[in-house]
């Protein structure tokens, strides 16, 4: 393993967590709730009554971020290299994914972590473990 | 009031996933790729979300309501099990092809990315294809033997 010290960027990527946090605890302070986005929009497709302003809520929000964000910096440009294809087929497998586990990166590895869930501590451990080895083996073995 | 706090903690955690790099897949890609030229970014991303959530869950370990006098709302289940494990496993493979998980797809999506349109509009179809197979599952369930 080597580290790419030019890509390596710990204050933003520590701010920009710090953040991710602060929601995380506004939300469970004030609403009472886990901060897990594929439960909040995974809710919306099952709709109860009482149970769809706050998720509409919080899904405005996130898509507001940038707009806020543009106001007091440059907004940086996300670079997707893989292709149309390859993202319908990743689109899928991360929304089934994350409702039959029950949670992804916000709400197993944030939220969880955060709780000392065994549960979330198995589940981060799967869906990180399970990222490290189809990239290993898209860019190393298929060498794409 | 509930409302509001919802589009808040949203809008605080949007920014946080921009200014993190978390909204960008080449450097998703980059953490996950531990063989190529490794970017610990992320390690960090989640060592300050999870620094600052471990104080908020502690204070309100013992709540039985929120700060705005809504129910708690936490999980109780903490064992885990076969489904849990699968389902994580089978999003760790989206999430490493495509660099995005479902957050930043969102956020990706709402800054004008044709192919975050596409990552999130399939992955709704995933999560529909789910609540599908468990409806059906609980029609199996109820109809009487």
């Amino acid at each position: 393993m080597s580290v790419d010290w030019n890509a390596f960027t710990p204050w933003s990527a520590l701010a920009g967590g710090v953040l991710i946090g602060v929601a995380a605890a506004m939300f469970v302070l004030l609403n009472g709730r886990i901060a897990g986005i594929s439960g909040v929009i995974g809710g919306l497709l099952k709709p109860s009554p009482g149970d769809i302003a706050w998720r509409a809520a919080f899904v405005v929000g996130l898509l507001s971020a940038p707009l806020a964000y543009s106001l007091f910096a440059v907004l940086p440009k996300p670079q997707i290299a893989a292709p149309y294809g390859a993202l319908v087929l990743a689109g899928l497998l991360v929304g089934i994914g994350t409702r039959y586990g029950s949670g992804c990166t916000s709400g197993h590895g944030v939220c969880g972590l955060s709780r000392l869930s065994p549960r979330s501590l198995v589940a981060t451990a799967a869906f990180m473990g399970a990222g490290f080895i189809t990239v290993y083996a898209i860019r190393h073995l298929l060498g794409t | 009031m509930l409302v509001i706090a919802s589009l808040l903690a949203g809008l605080v955690f949007g920014l946080g996933l921009i200014l993190s790099g978390m909204v960008n897949p080449a450097k998703v890609l980059g953490f996950l790729d531990l063989a190529g030229p490794w970017d610990p970014s992320l390690a960090l991303v989640m060592a300050g979300a999870i620094a600052v959530g471990l104080v908020a869950f502690h204070v309100v370990r013992n709540r039985t309501v929120s700060l705005l006098g809504a129910k708690m709302r936490l999980p109780t289940s903490r064992h885990p099990d076969r489904r849990l494990v699968l389902g994580s496993l089978v999003f760790g493979i989206g999430w490493g092809i495509g660099g995005f998980c479902p957050g930043p797809g969102m956020v990706s999506l709402a800054m004008g990315e044709a192919k975050a349109l596409v990552f999130v509009v399939a992955m709704l179809i995933g999560m529909g294809i789910f609540e599908l197979f468990e409806r059906r599952k609980q029609a199996l369930l109820m109809r009487p033997a």
